[in-house]
């Protein structure tokens, strides 16, 4: 791209390599359609159980399905399942939760007798204290990101165990790119993981086709919503794969079912496995130190351009929000007349913040491109522009 | 290690089996020196690397092509899986998504950077309103199921605003099973009704049912046995006579196109699937895409954003207040709206109509041409899909399953097997418009065989496949003894 993307909010510009595409591609992978003869969709039934795995892997986690539509989605299917297995009804977030995931969330679940609290977050930390308060016998979950929306790092220990101290179930929204240099959800007490599979080569396509990824523990497999593959054998002993756990599915259970979700976003998820065969555990570490760099970096630099205040302190992951002189769209059509795409200002997520800006740094953005963003930026006072 | 003589059949490796430690199929440039180190505190840090496969690029591409000729595709053969509309897929669609225009465009870029892709969605709402009839749209939901659920919320919120949700959701026995899951999750309980013995919706059944609980009905049309409701004018007046909206599931809209229109039915809400009609890629269950069309009524409850035009320029509008809110975290899946558009660009108007009719055409060949071995459900002419019962070959012990796993030998996907559920040992058939003569007419051979072999050697039939790269598989046993991941222990 000729415009370097500072743009992140849910979808990022990570390097997707040719390979990928060229695999993805296939016809094989392409035309065919879910596997319900297994016979003759062994590829895709064996992708999808490597998939599985890899996504195990990267959150520590027993249980993955097959992918859901996309984060929100995840995160709707989530908080259905806390529902259904607590039976209790109070789901618990905060600011710090991607806004677009809680709506979709909302939407997806109003039927369903669910009352949600949001928790405003100080210093962009998904504090103990904020949640305790809330906690109580009547909470089916609460929902913590891992990096949050701000791309910060928080210390999740003392909520998740305070959560689990009431029965309420722990759903960690998280990213999987982070995954190489970040404690595993799994390892942190999360009950169910869910993440935007995008960035894990699938292009930002203007939103859209993405993937969902869904986690969870053996407790929660019965009522896990989507496909999900298993490994089985066939009459001559051979290893074999199929969807498995159908019983739980709307073809069978009909209006008993967990969820009316029938199919994967397997295409993306075959790119997602694709990718992470690819870049195996040396590159996903390898990308999440650049990223993390990076944005440590543009922090460390922005700090010291007068204007610019960085509200949020300690470890960010990819992202972090920055207070500009200005109005965030002011300073973003600024940087966009020469051709860099600032950030995501947060009004434009529909937050009450017109100087907010988000700044996502992926592993593809060159010290050059930094170095011209932050030129750029001082010029933008310097200039009496703000 | 050795190598045997190779087979189709020989077990495939998984991608964990060919890793070799230090192995890696891509490489990260390096980090500028200027640049800070990444810090994280210890108990924040990811100690145990997770166990992605380590492999060359080779490695990786050689293992996944393998796997992928153990898919029957529809570039490869005929797919006749009835309601499932898998119809060849052009291979410019594929080739527009793939603009960097349109795949490198973040979802949150200002409207002014990106008015070709708005204008597209915008074109694609307007072919998708002209071909059904309706007054407004959503492109966000990402399959049907989505897209029916939708239609549910816009008709609760409907329901709400004139002080009532209602109750319950009327289907008939022979609906999709999202349409069940779909009606719980939106909050309603579940009526079906019985088909009469035309394999129609039965009007008096339906009168019985309707109360002022019912918050509305929702149909296939055609329906699933591949029959148009030829009541659907009465049906919907019906409904709407009690208060109620009509909903069509448009699973099957490949049978309508430039015939007839859900909107001049009197439908308040339709669902399409692009990976069906609009001939955009199933991509081995996904992604979908399943746009959601309805009456001016309902128009104020569509999930935001909706674009419209503000200052010359298409724009995302948020600010609706009776919108039922969103299903999708972005604008739905965006790469699938380029295919259809590319698709309906490509056929036009007339096209469109003529994909219908040679649907209609084909479906109705087969029916005719099996009609004398298989017994047909229903003696009158099909619209896009013929379906038959195996009654006759089960007769002869051979069941539905058996002749579809024998189809796999013969290097056809079976049609759709015992759905709907109301047709005993059923067989639904959809050859959809984009196949030649000689294809149906060597599907029909081959069926024909089939019903010869039932008679002479039942046996063999309740064995098949034989030349597929895994045979019969033990699904209860995959089920009984769970392993759905590589690395089954503790430290995961």
């Amino acid at each position: 791209m000729q415009t370097p993307c500072f743009m992140g909010a849910g979808c990022y510009d990570h390097y997707i390599p040719a390979a990928v595409n060229a695999v993805a591609a296939r016809s094989e992978f392409v035309t065919a359609y879910t596997p319900y003869q297994p016979e003759v969709a062994q590829g895709t039934l064996q992708v999808i159980y490597e998939f599985q795995s890899m996504v195990c892997e990267l959150f520590a986690m027993p249980v993955s399905n097959a992918s859901l539509y996309d984060g929100g989605s995840a995160l709707a299917e989530a908080i259905s399942l806390a529902h259904a297995h607590t039976k209790r009804r109070r789901i618990i977030w905060s600011d710090a939760v991607n806004p677009a995931y809680r709506r979709v969330a909302q939407t997806v679940n109003v039927a369903q007798d669910i009352a949600f609290d949001c928790v405003q977050t100080t210093g962009g930390k998904q504090a103990h204290d904020a949640f305790s308060m809330l906690l109580g016998e009547d909470v089916a979950a609460i929902v913590l990101q891992y990096p949050n929306f701000f791309g910060v790092i928080d210390d999740l220990n003392s909520v998740v165990e305070r959560a689990h101290s009431v029965g309420a179930l722990v759903i960690v929204i998280t990213d999987p790119m982070a995954m190489g240099v970040l404690r595993a959800p799994g390892k942190l007490g999360a009950d169910v993981v869910v993440a935007e599979g995008q960035p894990l080569g699938n292009y930002m396509s203007y939103g859209g086709p993405y993937l969902g990824l869904f986690c969870c523990t053996n407790e929660l497999v019965r009522l896990m919503p989507g496909r999900v593959v298993g490994v089985t054998k066939d009459v001559d002993g051979r290893r074999g794969y199929v969807l498995t756990l159908q019983t739980r599915e709307q073809h069978i259970r009909r209006d008993k079912a967990t969820s009316n979700i029938c199919t994967n976003q397997g295409l993306m998820a075959t790119r997602a496995t694709f990718y992470m065969s690819l870049i195996g555990p040396t590159g996903l570490r390898e990308i999440g130190e650049a990223c993390g760099r990076r944005a440590a970096y543009m922090m460390q630099k922005l700090a010291g351009i007068p204007g610019f205040v960085l509200p949020h302190k300690g470890p960010h992951f990819r992202e972090f929000l920055v207070r500009v002189p200005g109005t965030a769209e002011e300073f973003f059509a600024y940087m966009a007349e020469r051709n860099v795409l600032a950030g995501v200002p947060l009004s434009r997520i529909g937050a009450n913040d017109d100087r907010g800006l988000l700044v996502a740094l992926t592993e593809t953005r060159t010290l050059e491109e930094m170095n011209r963003y932050l030129e750029l930026a001082h010029e933008y006072v310097t200039g009496g522009h703000s | 290690m050795s190598r045997d003589v190779r087979s189709l059949q020989q077990e495939s490796p998984l991608v964990f089996e060919l890793s070799r430690p230090g192995r890696s199929g891509y490489q990260v440039p390096p980090t500028s020196d200027t640049l800070p180190e990444f810090e994280v505190p210890a108990n924040l840090k990811r100690h145990t690397a997770p166990r992605l496969p380590e492999v060359a690029e080779n490695t990786a591409v050689r293992h996944y092509v393998n796997l992928s000729t153990r898919n029957h595709h529809v570039d490869k053969d005929f797919y006749p899986l009835g309601s499932c509309t898998m119809k060849y897929n052009p291979k410019i669609n594929d080739e527009l998504a793939g603009l960097r225009g349109f795949s490198l465009i973040s979802p949150w870029q200002p409207a002014a950077d990106i008015q070709g892709a708005l204008q597209l969605l915008r074109d694609l709402s307007d072919a998708l309103l002209e071909v059904t009839g309706m007054d407004d749209i959503t492109l966000q939901p990402a399959a049907g199921a989505q897209g029916e659920f939708t239609a549910l919320l816009m008709f609760r919120a409907y329901h709400l605003k004139q002080g009532n949700a209602r109750k319950r959701i009327v289907i008939p026995d022979s609906a999709h099973g999202t349409n069940p899951a779909s009606i719980v999750l939106a909050g309603y309980g579940v009526t079906q009704l019985p088909s009469d013995s035309k394999g129609l919706m039965d009007i008096d059944a339906l009168k019985r049912t309707l109360d002022e609980d019912v918050a509305g009905l929702m149909i296939t049309n055609p329906n699933t046995i591949g029959l148009f409701e030829s009541n659907i004018a009465k049906i919907i007046d019906l409904v709407h006579e009690a208060g109620g909206l009509v909903y069509m599931d448009g699973a099957n809209l490949n049978a309508l196109m430039g015939i007839a229109r859900p909107g001049d039915m009197g439908f308040d809400a339709c669902h399409m699937n692009l990976h069906k009609t609009f001939s955009t890629p199933h991509g081995g269950g996904g992604p979908g895409s399943g746009p959601v069309a309805v009456s001016g009524k309902l128009a104020k409850y569509l999930p935001v954003p909706v674009i419209t035009r503000k200052n010359g320029l298409l724009d995302w509008e948020f600010d609706r207040p009776d919108s039922i809110g969103s299903v999708h975290t972005f604008y739905g899946n965006f790469g699938m709206h380029v295919r259809a558009l590319a698709y309906i660009k490509s056929m036009g108007g007339d096209g469109l109509a003529a994909i219908s009719e040679n649907a209609i055409i084909n479906a109705n060949y087969i029916r005719s041409k099996l009609s004398s071995a298989y017994q047909i459900f229903l003696h009158r002419p099909c619209m896009h899909e013929a379906v038959f019962s195996g009654n006759l070959q089960k007769a002869k012990g051979v069941r539905t399953t058996d002749i579809a796993k024998r189809l796999l030998d013969y290097g056809i996907h079976p049609p759709t097997v015992y759905f709907p559920l109301l047709v005993p040992e059923c067989l639904m058939i959809e050859p959809t418009e984009s196949e030649t003569r000689e294809t149906l007419d060597e599907f029909v051979d081959v069926m024909l065989k089939i019903d010869r072999e039932a008679s002479e050697n039942p046996e063999m039939l309740k064995h098949a496949p034989y030349t597929t790269p895994v045979r019969r598989l033990d699904e209860a046993g995959a089920a009984r003894n769970l392993n759905i991941r590589y690395f089954n222990d503790a430290d995961a």
